[in-house]
């Protein structure tokens, strides 16, 4: 079996006297789509920060692609291939939504060496991510006049810009209509299909059990359970601590 | 525009304007005209790193003064080495001392420069008021050095005597003009080339949202690094001028007030979000303030900026730049 793409080991992170993470340990495979859920508080996206530099875990390793990421910064795992998109979307106000796709092409896909993107290449790489986050008709808007969904799709397709491995959609359709869930769900499907190995953290089930392939439990900073999600939602544990013991 | 292009509209405009002022105007406009352009170099200066980057810097003074003190001590050696016995040394030093003045611009520009890049790496971690409040114990610090360094005046001040006339331009202060114009040229091109490029993405993310910038690739601790020596090294060369303009160079006059608040209020008033506006904000707060000096009082002039921020913070927030924008894009609406 070959070295899965992304190995926590034991990670651990305290704020004060509180255990947020207890000795996480995680494999994600190459291609796989993993759904990681948890109650509020259980430590899903301070796991998220401290595989993404956000954070820095006290113990344990975070190894990305063979390789130990524990003392790199954000910018520097987004280059070696980890994007994540944000629980609230956390657009560049300032720039319009093609210039916010343009940020990580100029500053991590340009900068791994290899083919530099220049001028109508640029432009043409943007077109071609907001098509398929079906933004294309609002590239030269301000993120301010997108709604709520399109302002999540533009969070997704920004981290996709940055030609990721591994890409953390971090409560990606939170606020969002049904038909919103679905189609997000869809989005983030077409972009596994497109190599991109994803881990989604989210609350709405629907969502996460039409996209999971595995499906990961945290409670009060500890795993649960990890398997088939058929076969997690029925473990007791995990009904417990959803439903109450 | 392209930048060759754009840098050639520069010229033009500066040329024009020095030909204007030495043909209709004396002295009193370059004397007048200096201090406008001084503070245009000053609020593009800000601008690199509290507009693009949206690091609020108070301590503008401090790298001002910097430039203005390399000056001052570059003239203090060579006035020293005039007094020296001949030797082999001092017969060197004669042939580099006195040091001409755009060299000491240069020297400015990179001693502030410096002290930009030492000031990013013990501040930058800071964000918001709090590294607000340590450019502004920085400017203190750097004061309190130059009041107790004797070699260049301390607190008594040191003056500098320039020449009556310089070759080809006349009296000394039209030559300080036609410098300040080259540094205005050199500041507006440099703001304006990060604002159009990688560079300048990198510096809007860093404003908009650093931990969103980080997650996209952006190495935001390096940019800021990037921008305040940029920041600095500006303000250190419009400093550098400055003892050759008023001829006695002592703490109070370089590390005053109005220069901090001046960086600040310029560009908040002009527009943080383009080149243009620093530009703007310095032409009509510095010439206000110099028609206010000649016509009301020079007291009147931190009141002045003071009422015009006060009424662009609440009617303007994003400057003359940020209502033109929104202006034309109302009317592409209607």
């Amino acid at each position: 079996m070959s070295a899965p793409l992304l190995h926590v080991d034991q990670v651990g992170k305290r704020f004060g006297g509180f255990v947020a993470l207890d000795s996480v340990n995680l494999d994600v495979a190459e291609g796989e789509r993993v759904g990681l859920i948890g109650p509020n508080g259980s430590g899903k996206s301070t796991l998220v920060n401290c595989i993404c530099g956000t954070l820095r875990n006290e113990t344990g390793d975070v190894i990305f692609a063979g390789q130990n990421i524990n003392t790199l910064n954000t910018h520097e795992r987004t280059h070696r291939g980890l994007a994540r998109s944000f629980q609230l979307p956390r657009p560049f106000m300032s720039l319009s939504v093609a210039e916010n796709i343009r940020v990580p092409l100029l500053y991590t896909v340009n900068a791994r060496g290899g083919h530099h993107l220049h001028g109508s290449e640029l432009d043409d790489r943007c077109v071609e991510l907001l098509k398929l986050v079906a933004l294309d008709k609002k590239a030269n808007k301000l993120p301010r006049d997108l709604t709520q969904v399109e302002m999540r799709k533009l969070e997704l397709a920004r981290a996709v810009a940055a030609e990721p491995k591994l890409l953390i959609a971090d409560e990606s359709m939170a606020g969002l209509s049904h038909s919103e869930v679905e189609d997000i769900v869809a989005l983030l499907i077409r972009l596994n299909q497109r190599g991109i190995t994803i881990i989604m953290i989210e609350h709405i089930m629907s969502a996460v059990m039409t996209f999971s392939q595995r499906l990961v439990v945290l409670v009060s900073g500890k795993k649960i359970a990890d398997g088939k999600p058929d076969e997690v939602i029925k473990d007791q544990e995990v009904v417990g601590a959803y439903l109450g013991q | 525009m392209r930048t060759p292009l754009f840098i050639i509209c520069e010229v033009v405009v500066a040329t024009v304007l020095y030909l204007l002022f030495r043909h209709y105007g004396n002295d009193y406009f370059f004397f007048a005209g200096y201090t406008v352009l001084q503070f245009v170099v000053m609020a593009t200066a800000w601008n690199i790193l509290g507009g693009y980057c949206g690091y609020v810097n108070f301590g503008s003074a401090g790298f001002f003064a910097i430039g203005a003190y390399s000056s001052v001590f570059f003239y203090t050696v060579g006035q020293n080495v005039q007094d020296m016995d001949p030797g082999f040394l001092t017969s060197v030093l004669h042939v580099i001392f006195p040091i001409p003045v755009p060299i000491l611009i240069v020297f400015g520009g990179a001693f502030a420069g410096l002290v930009g890049l030492g000031t990013g790496y013990l501040t930058l971690r800071l964000r918001g008021v709090f590294f607000a409040i340590a450019t502004l114990a920085l400017a203190v610090v750097i004061e309190t050095l130059i009041v107790n360094w004797e070699y260049v005046g301390g607190s008594r001040g040191a003056y500098i005597i320039p020449p009556n006339t310089v070759p080809v331009f006349g009296p000394y202060i039209q030559y300080l003009f036609v410098l300040m114009l080259v540094m205005v040229i050199v500041g507006l091109t440099a703001a304006r080339l990060i604002e159009r490029s990688r560079l300048g993405y990198g510096f809007a993310t860093i404003r908009d949202d650093e931990l969103a910038a980080e997650a996209s690739g952006v190495p935001t601790l390096k940019l800021k690094l990037i921008a305040t020596v940029l920041s600095g090294a500006l303000m250190g060369m419009a400093g550098s001028t400055f003892p050759f303009y008023l001829g006695f160079t002592e703490p109070g006059s370089v590390f005053d007030l109005s220069y901090a608040v001046n960086s600040i209020a310029m560009p908040m008033i002009g527009g943080t979000t383009s080149w243009v506006g620093p530009l703007i904000g310095a032409i009509l707060l510095g010439t206000m303030q110099q028609v206010a000096t000649v016509t009301i009082s020079s007291v009147a002039n931190l009141l002045i900026v003071g009422l015009m921020l006060i009424g662009f913070v609440i009617v303007a927030p994003n400057g003359i730049v940020g209502l033109w924008q929104d202006w034309i894009a109302k009317r592409s609406k209607s």
